[in-house]
């Protein structure tokens, strides 16, 4: 289990022990974190699991592949920096105290 | 044909039988009320036997979603119908990406998923909207129409013929055509055989239109083509896919967004809901793809024995996914045959699941967002004047007709 910090955008945090292995979208959609629709369900279809993830972890991330690259491309909310697709970040301990914070809207 | 599940092993070690069930289900009497049969096939075991057609099927969430997600194991490329590509001469030259597998399916996927990305449909969004209201806004003038073809057909017959870059004429073949390609995924009963049979005008019309000199510029079909040019797709595999988009894009999203009309026509709480905020309907109708799963089934084809659910499938049998059935098992979802337009409804699998998810889920999302936010702001009540009437298709779920009224909002 490793620990994930999602901020809403009203800056409720939200602290989760997250799976080993799952991602941090479906971390999100099993302990009812609003606000990460992942319409396409981790497919890297829809751009909805949009987050900005916290500064001082996006350099030990996996980088951002071609695909998810284009995908970022289309999210609803403005698309920075630190944004990612929640789908794709791996959970895993290494990542333990993660923060990510969720934009106003995914669609 | 009996599958070795039936065969007595070693004392003790025998693995569990797998049901052998009479039900037919491209049967019309299967289409008119489904949800018994999925039950029961849902409750008899993992994976069940139907004599019928002499395959496999899957009904719960679990195994449908396992099978979705193992596509070397559980291929397309032998067809996702009933015919096994591998044994007899399919219907047509067989879609680059459908009835592909890796590494093959790769390079066409990634073409179609960049003309339909996320990046498209924010340029799309606009003027689907704004069509959606009009036809709306026409609809309330009328009062009292068939929502089939006036609305669910209607609406995505002016948005995406035009987003494809199609001719103006000839646009009549395109919901025979997606008609007959569901169609003939089904075994060789009367709806594939009539389907087949009278299918040569409108296979002409779609070979034609997949040309690249008749597709306009801008739209999905011409930039498909643009692939070719880099390279990404050759210029003889460009008309294939643009097929794959005449195929699948349009039919598909009429009879999911009946479905979205039917279930709130149907459950006025939920309409209720709708009309209060109407930033639900993207939603709305994303639970109406998974309460009435317009696409019903898919097959795939083993490539090895494999074990699933604790039974052994030898190589080379079909299997079928009751997609509609897994996304109503009610060891995946709570009140599984309730329409809740506020549920968290991802990981449904009414789109499939895994590579060959539907490449153009977009489109319909963004489509059926359209018609219900529309619905919401303008319509007071949406009222069954009349019975509706199913239509029957081999893989389709949907109406024929649905009369409604529409009082103004």
């Amino acid at each position: 289990m490793t620990t994930i910090t999602f901020i809403h955008p009203d800056n409720r945090s939200e602290t989760v022990e997250a799976e080993d292995g799952a991602t941090v979208m479906l971390a999100a959609l099993t302990h009812g974190v609003d606000g990460i629709v992942a319409e396409c369900g981790g497919n890297a279809v829809c751009a909805t699991c949009h987050v900005y993830v916290d500064d001082a972890w996006t350099s030990k991330l996996e980088p951002v592949s071609d695909d998810e690259d284009a995908l970022l491309d289309g999210t609803a909310a403005e698309r920075r920096p630190n944004s990612r697709l929640s789908c794709q970040i791996k959970v895993q301990p290494a990542l333990a105290g993660l923060v990510v914070r969720i934009p106003d809207r995914q669609s | 044909m009996n599958p070795p599940g039936l065969s007595a092993g070693a004392a003790g070690t025998s693995p569990p039988a797998i049901p052998h069930l009479g039900i037919d289900p491209f049967a019309i009497s299967f289409f008119d009320d489904p949800y018994p049969a999925h039950q029961q096939m849902r409750e008899a075991a993992p994976v069940v036997y139907l004599d019928r057609w002499n395959v496999y099927g899957v009904a719960r969430y679990a195994e449908v979603y396992a099978v979705l997600n193992d596509p070397l194991t559980f291929c397309s490329s032998r067809g996702v119908g009933l015919s096994d590509f591998a044994k007899e001469t399919p219907w047509r030259p067989p879609s680059l990406i459908l009835e592909a597998d890796p590494p093959a399916h790769t390079r066409t996927r990634a073409v179609l998923s960049k003309v339909l990305s996320p990046a498209v449909m924010k340029r799309l969004r606009d003027g689907f909207m704004a069509a959606a209201e009009a036809k709306v806004d026409e609809l309330v003038a009328r009062g009292s129409f068939d929502a089939i073809p006036d609305l669910a057909e209607a609406y995505p017959l002016s948005v995406f013929p035009d987003a494809l870059g199609l001719q103006p004429e000839g646009r009549e073949h395109l919901i025979p055509y997606a008609s007959l390609v569901f169609n003939a995924f089904g075994p060789p009963n009367e709806l594939r055989q009539q389907a087949i049979e009278r299918s040569a005008p409108h296979q002409a019309y779609v070979t034609a239109q997949c040309q690249r000199d008749n597709l306009t510029p801008g739209g999905f079909g011409a930039c498909i083509h643009a692939f070719s040019d880099s390279g990404e797709i050759t210029p003889a595999e460009a008309p294939l896919l643009v097929r794959s988009l005449l195929s699948a894009g349009l039919d598909t999203t009429v009879y999911g967004i009946g479905a979205a009309v039917y279930c709130l026509a149907r459950f006025p709480d939920q309409w209720a809901r709708l009309r209060a905020d109407p930033a639900l309907a993207r939603n709305a109708f994303e639970e109406a793809v998974r309460f009435e799963s317009p696409v019903q089934t898919f097959f795939r084809t083993t490539t090895r024995d494999v074990e699933l659910g604790g039974v052994v499938i030898p190589e080379g049998e079909k299997v079928l996914m009751f997609l509609g059935a897994a996304n109503r098992d009610p060891r995946r979802w709570e009140r599984p045959d309730s329409y809740d337009i506020t549920r968290k409804v991802s990981g449904h699998v009414g789109f499939g699941s895994g590579i060959h998810m539907c490449v153009g889920q977009l489109v319909a999302r963004l489509e059926g967002e359209a018609v219900l936010t529309a619905l919401a702001r303008k319509v007071g009540a949406i009222t069954m004047s009349d019975e509706p009437k199913r239509r029957y298709n081999n893989t389709l779920r949907g109406l024929e007709s649905l009369p409604v009224t529409f009082t103004p909002a």
